[in-house]
C-alpha cells in the first residue's frame, strides 16, 4: 500500500487540485480540533467546569453546531461601513492563513510545495493578515474596532521582528531556509556525538522558542497580548461588526493560524515530521509523518493555549516595550551566539 | 509591598503630561467614546462619556441613574418591615450587609436591643455578605484585565458562602433576614460546623488569588501607579472603604465607631492598609479583609451565646418620633441611614448614603490623563455595584 | 472600640435617671458657637451618639469650611429634608393602617421639623466626620420656601459635587457655586422634583395597594387563602 503510494506521480493539474482540495479540507478541520479541544475541552477542565456537553457525544460536535448556527444568521453590514472593504477583510486574513498552509511539510513528500525558501515564505506570508485587520476595523465605521484595529497593527507588526529574529537562529543552526531541510537537519544531528534523538533545536535555541512562542500568542492577539480584542473594554475590538459567516472566516482564521504556527514552532524546534530512531526515507513516514506532526502541534499549542487561560493582558503602551526593548535584543544576542557557537563547531 | 516612590509617582504624571504634549502638537481630534451602558468591563449600566485623544482620556464622565428605582421615595411608603425587604437590593451582593444599618437605626430610635445571640449572628451574617461580596470582586477583577480563570474560581468557592447564607436565611442573594429587634430565625442545626468548613474552602481561594492574580507581573504592571489616590483627595470625596484604606487611611467603622447591635468588640482582628493608593493597594487591601473576614467568622461560630434570637418587639411596628443615623463598614463602604421618623408606621425619610455613589464620583478626577484599559482598571479597582450608585 | 448605649441603667433605688452627658461633643458644640457665634441657630445632642447643629443659611459654606479646618475632613453626605407630611398620605388600606387609625384616613398634621429645630419646609442637611476624633457632626440649614437656594460646598469637599447635583433635581435646591448643577439621575427633559412631598408616587395613583395580601389569585381559582404579608 505505502510503495503504491510511493510511486503515484500524477500529472501537475491533478497533483495541485488534489493539494488544493487538501488545504481546503484541512485548514477548517484543523481549526475545529483546536478550537473544540483546546478553547472549549481544556479551558473548561482548567477553570474547574466541565464545558459543552450536549452536541455530540460529549460535546464533541459543539463546534460544527456554531459553525452551522454562523452559516444560517443574516448577512449584516453596518450602515456606514465602506462595504466593499467590509466584504473584503476577512478574506484577506483567511487567504493569509490558507498560504501558510502551503509551505509545511507533513511528511518527506506530503507537502503542498517543498520550497527552498519555506520559512522565509511562511514568515512573509503571515504578515497578510495585518492588512486584512486594518481593513476590518476601518470599514467596520464603529469607534471600538477602529481602536481594535490600530492596536491590532501597531501590536502585529512589533511582533514580527522577534518572530523573525528568532526563527534566523534556527536558520543559522540548520543552514537551510527549507522546512524539510530543517527537519533533516535536526533528524540528522548529533548532541556532543549522540545521535539517539538527532538534534532538536529546542534544546540549543530554548530562547529562540520562547521568544517564537511569545510572538506567536502576539500575532494570533491571545492574552496576554489580546489588546486589539480585549473582551471587557473594547468588545472583540475589530470583529465587533462580524457575525454570522464573516465572523466565522475570522474566527477559523485565527484557529487555523495557530494550528499553523504551532506546526511551525514543531517544525523549526521539536523535529517536525520526523521521530529520531527512523531514517527520514523511510516509506513509513507517508503515515507516519502526519500523526507525528499532529502530536507535536498538540503539545505546543497547549503550552500557547495555556498561557492565553491564566495571564491577565498587558496594557498595550507595555505590549510595545514589551516587543521592542525586551524580545528583539534578546533574539539578536540569541543571532550573535548562535553564529558565534556555529563558526566555532 | 514597597511603598510607590516619590520618583514613580512623578514619573508617571510626567510620561502622561508627555503624551499630552504629543499629542496636542500633532493635533490628533478627540474622540467621544461611550463606555456603557451596556458594556462588558462595568459592573452594570453605568454610562460613562469619555473624551479621547488617541488611548488618552482628556475627560471621563461617569453619567449615573440607568437604574435609579427611586428607593428615597418608596421608603415613604413603606413600613419598616417592607423597607428591609427592599433594602436587600441597593447592594446586591452583599445583601444582608444593606439590612443592617437600617435596622440598626430602628433599633436606636425604638430605644430596643437586640438580644446577644441575635447580634452575634447578625455579625456573622454580616462578614459573611462581605465574603460573599468581595470574593467575586477578586475574580471579577481578573476577568477585567483579561484572567479569565480566575473568575471561575472565584464563582466556584463563592457558592460555598451563598449556600450557607441560604440555609441560615432560606435566600441566596436577598435573605431579607434582618428585624427591629433581633433576627427573623435561629440558626438550622449543623450550620456552624458547615460554616466552618467554607471558610477554610475560602482561605483557599484567597491563597489561590494571590498566587494566580496578584503575584502575576502582568496584573502587577497593569495596576502598580495606576489610579494613584491620595489620602485627602479621598477623603474629600467621601470614598470609603477599602479604597480610602488603600490609600493609607487607618479608618474602619467596624473598630472605631461599631454600633449597637454589632459584637466586634468581642472579635480579635487586624485592619488592613497600604500606603500606595493605587488600584494595586485596592486590591490587595481588599484580598486581605476576606481573608480577616474568614477569621472573624471563625471567631465568632466558636462564641455564639445562647438565647432567644428575639426582643420584645409589638407586631406592629410604630418607631416613635425622632431621627438617628447608623453608619456600618459595608463590604463596598461606609453606608448609612438617615431615618427620620414622626411615630408612624412609615418613616418620614429615610437618606441612604450609599458608599459606591461617592466612591464613583472620583472616577472624573483620577481618570485624566490615563489612557482607555486603564480606566478599565481604575473602576475595577474601586468596585462598585450599580445599585448602590443608584439606588 | 466604643460600644455606644443610648439607654441609660435605672439605679437600683429607681432614684431620677442621671442623665448622661456627652462631654466631646458639648466641646464641639462650644467650639462651633464659638467659630460661627450668631450663625448657630439651633443643636441637639443625643448623648454618646450624635450632635445636630443648624446653622443660617448665609454660614452654610462656613460651617464646612471651619469644620474642615476643626478635622472634619470626611464628606460623608448631603442632602434636604421636605417636612411637609404628604398630602397623599400613605395611598394605602392596608390592614396595618385600619387596625391602628381605626378605619379613618389619617389627617397629615402640620408641618414639624425635627432635631435642632427648624422655621421652614425644606431643610439641606449635611455630615461631616473626623476620622482621628470618631466624631460625627450633621449639619441643618433652613431654606425659605420661595428662595431655595444655599451656598455650595464643592470648593471644601468635592463628594458634594454628586450629592448636591441629587438635591437639585430631588427637590429643586440651588447650590450657588457649583460648578456644574445639572440633572444626575434623571433624563434631561425630566420635569418636577420627585422627593417633595407634594409630588405623588406615580405607582400607587394608578393603581392603588390591594391591601397587606398581595397576591394574584392563581388563574381559575379564587384566592381564599390569606398570605403572610410583611
Amino acid at each position: 500500500m505505502i510503495s503504491i503510494l510511493a510511486a503515484f506521480d500524477p500529472p501537475y493539474w491533478l497533483s495541485t487540485s488534489i493539494k488544493v482540495l487538501v488545504i481546503l479540507v484541512v485548514v477548517p478541520t484543523t481549526a475545529l480540533i483546536l478550537g473544540m479541544v483546546f478553547l472549549f475541552k481544556v479551558m473548561s477542565w482548567m477553570q474547574s467546569r466541565m464545558g459543552p456537553q450536549e452536541a455530540g457525544p460529549r460535546g464533541s460536535l459543539q463546534l460544527l453546531a456554531d459553525g452551522a448556527k454562523f452559516l444560517q444568521k443574516e448577512d449584516l453590514v453596518p450602515d456606514g461601513a465602506d462595504r466593499f472593504v467590509f466584504k473584503a477583510a476577512p478574506v484577506v486574513v483567511l487567504v493569509s492563513t490558507l498560504l501558510l498552509y502551503v509551505a509545511i511539510p507533513a511528511s518527506n513528500n506530503v507537502v503542498v510545495e517543498d520550497l527552498d525558501v519555506g520559512i522565509f515564505f511562511v514568515l512573509a506570508v503571515a504578515s497578510l493578515s495585518v492588512i486584512g485587520v486594518l481593513m476590518a476595523g476601518w470599514s467596520s465605521s464603529n469607534k471600538y474596532s477602529l481602536l481594535g484595529g490600530l492596536r491590532a497593527a501597531g501590536q502585529l507588526i512589533a511582533y514580527e521582528l522577534p518572530m523573525v529574529l528568532a526563527v534566523i537562529g534556527v536558520v543559522i543552526q540548520a543552514g537551510t531556509l527549507s522546512m524539510n531541510g530543517i527537519v533533516l537537519a535536526q533528524n540528522g544531528g548529533e548532541i556532543f556525538g549522540w545521535s539517539g534523538i538527532g538534534n532538536p533545536y529546542i534544546l540549543t535555541q530554548f530562547v529562540a522558542f520562547v521568544i517564537f512562542i511569545a510572538a506567536v500568542q502576539a500575532e494570533l492577539t491571545q492574552p496576554p497580548f489580546d489588546m486589539p480584542v480585549a473582551e471587557s473594554e473594547i468588545v472583540s475590538g475589530y470583529q465587533v461588526e462580524y457575525s454570522g459567516f464573516r465572523f466565522l472566516l475570522f474566527f477559523l482564521a485565527e484557529f487555523a493560524t495557530a494550528f499553523a504556527f504551532a506546526a511551525i514552532a514543531a517544525v523549526l524546534f521539536l523535529g517536525g515530521w520526523a521521530v529520531p530512531w527512523l531514517d527520514t526515507s523511510s516509506d513509513l513516514y507517508w503515515v507516519l509523518g502526519p500523526i507525528v506532526l499532529f502530536a507535536k502541534v498538540m503539545l505546543v499549542a497547549f503550552l500557547i493555549f495555556w498561557v492565553r487561560f491564566t495571564y491577565p493582558r498587558f496594557r498595550e503602551d507595555q505590549l510595545q516595550r514589551f516587543a521592542w526593548k525586551f524580545l528583539i535584543p534578546l533574539a539578536l544576542v540569541n543571532i550573535l551566539v548562535t553564529g558565534v557557537l556555529k563558526v566555532m563547531f | 509591598m514597597t511603598d510607590l516612590s516619590e520618583r514613580d509617582q512623578m514619573a508617571y504624571i510626567a510620561a502622561r503630561a508627555a503624551d499630552a504634549r504629543v499629542n496636542i502638537d500633532l493635533e490628533t481630534e478627540g474622540m467621544t467614546l461611550n463606555l456603557g451602558p451596556q458594556h462588558p468591563a462595568t459592573h452594570g449600566t453605568l454610562r460613562i462619556v469619555a473624551k479621547l485623544d488617541g488611548e488618552q482620556i482628556i475627560s471621563a464622565e461617569p453619567i449615573p441613574g440607568y437604574m435609579h428605582r427611586g428607593y428615597e421615595k418608596l421608603t415613604e411608603v413603606r413600613t419598616y418591615p417592607q423597607i428591609t425587604a427592599l433594602v436587600n437590593r441597593i447592594d446586591w451582593l452583599g445583601s444582608f450587609a444593606n439590612e443592617v444599618p437600617f435596622i440598626l437605626a430602628a433599633e436606636k430610635l425604638m430605644d430596643v436591643e437586640a438580644p446577644p445571640r441575635a447580634q452575634h449572628i447578625r455579625t456573622i451574617l454580616f462578614e459573611l455578605a462581605r465574603i460573599a461580596n468581595i470574593s467575586l470582586f477578586l475574580g471579577d477583577f481578573g476577568l477585567q484585565l483579561g484572567a479569565l480563570t480566575m473568575g471561575f474560581y472565584a464563582f466556584r468557592d463563592r457558592e460555598h458562602v451563598l449556600n450557607q447564607i441560604e440555609s441560615a436565611t432560606g435566600g441566596r442573594f436577598h435573605p431579607n433576614f434582618d428585624r427591629i429587634g433581633g433576627l427573623k430565625d435561629d440558626l438550622p442545626k449543623g450550620w456552624i460546623a458547615d460554616t466552618k468548613r467554607a471558610m477554610v474552602k475560602l482561605r483557599d481561594l484567597c491563597d489561590e488569588t494571590q498566587t494566580l492574580m496578584v503575584g502575576n507581573e502582568i496584573f502587577q504592571a497593569r495596576t502598580r501607579g495606576i489610579g494613584v489616590i491620595p489620602a485627602d483627595v479621598a477623603l474629600s470625596y467621601g470614598l470609603s472603604g477599602a479604597n480610602l484604606r488603600g490609600s493609607g487611611v487607618d479608618w474602619d467603622l467596624r473598630r472605631d465607631a461599631c454600633p449597637p447591635g454589632l459584637v466586634y468588640d468581642k472579635v480579635d482582628w487586624k485592619v488592613w492598609t497600604h500606603p500606595d493608593g493605587d488600584c494595586f493597594a485596592r486590591t490587595w487591601v481588599r484580598l486581605q479583609e476576606t481573608r480577616e473576614a474568614t477569621l472573624i467568622v471563625d471567631q465568632l461560630l466558636d462564641s455564639i451565646p445562647a438565647g432567644p434570637v428575639m426582643a420584645k418587639v409589638p407586631r406592629i411596628i410604630k418607631v416613635p418620633a425622632g431621627e438617628a443615623y447608623v453608619e456600618t463598614e459595608n463590604p463596598l463602604g461606609a453606608m448609612g441611614y438617615y431615618v427620620v421618623s414622626k411615630g408612624d408606621l412609615v418613616p418620614f425619610r429615610v437618606k441612604i448614603r450609599t458608599p459606591s455613589f461617592n466612591n464613583i464620583s472620583i472616577v472624573p478626577w483620577v481618570a485624566k490623563g490615563v489612557y482607555v484599559p486603564d480606566l478599565v482598571a481604575i473602576l475595577g479597582s474601586l468596585y462598585f455595584i450599580l445599585g448602590d450608585i443608584d439606588r | 472600640m466604643s460600644s455606644a448605649d443610648t439607654t441609660v441603667e435605672p439605679d437600683a433605688v429607681e432614684a431620677a435617671e442621671v442623665p448622661v452627658v456627652d462631654e466631646r461633643r458639648e466641646a464641639l458644640l462650644a467650639s462651633l458657637v464659638e467659630a460661627l457665634g450668631d450663625a448657630v441657630v439651633g443643636s441637639h445632642i443625643r448623648p454618646l451618639d450624635d450632635l445636630w447643629v443648624r446653622v443660617d443659611r448665609e454660614a452654610w459654606p462656613t460651617a464646612a469650611a471651619t469644620l474642615k479646618d476643626m478635622g472634619f475632613t470626611f464628606f460623608d453626605y448631603l442632602s434636604a429634608i421636605d417636612w411637609l407630611p404628604s398630602p397623599y398620605g400613605r395611598d394605602m388600606d392596608a390592614q396595618e393602617d385600619l387596625v391602628v387609625s381605626g378605619a379613618e384616613p389619617k389627617v397629615p398634621g402640620p408641618v414639624e421639623q425635627g432635631y435642632a429645630g427648624g422655621d421652614t419646609r425644606f431643610q439641606v442637611i449635611g455630615r461631616l466626620y473626623s476620622i482621628p476624633d470618631a466624631l460625627g457632626v450633621h449639619l441643618k440649614t433652613d431654606l425659605p420656601d420661595d428662595d431655595l437656594r444655599v451656598g455650595s460646598w464643592t470648593p471644601h469637599f468635592r463628594g458634594a459635587n454628586w450629592h448636591e447635583r441629587e438635591c437639585f433635581e430631588m427637590f429643586g435646591v440651588e447650590f450657588t457655586g457649583h460648578p456644574n448643577l445639572v440633572k444626575l439621575y434623571l433624563p434631561a427633559d425630566f420635569q418636577g422634583h420627585p422627593l417633595r412631598k407634594d409630588f405623588p408616587l406615580l405607582s400607587r395613583r394608578v393603581r392603588p395597594w390591594p391591601g397587606i395580601v398581595d397576591v394574584e389569585p392563581m388563574p381559575g381559582r379564587d384566592d381564599n387563602e390569606e398570605g403572610d404579608g410583611e
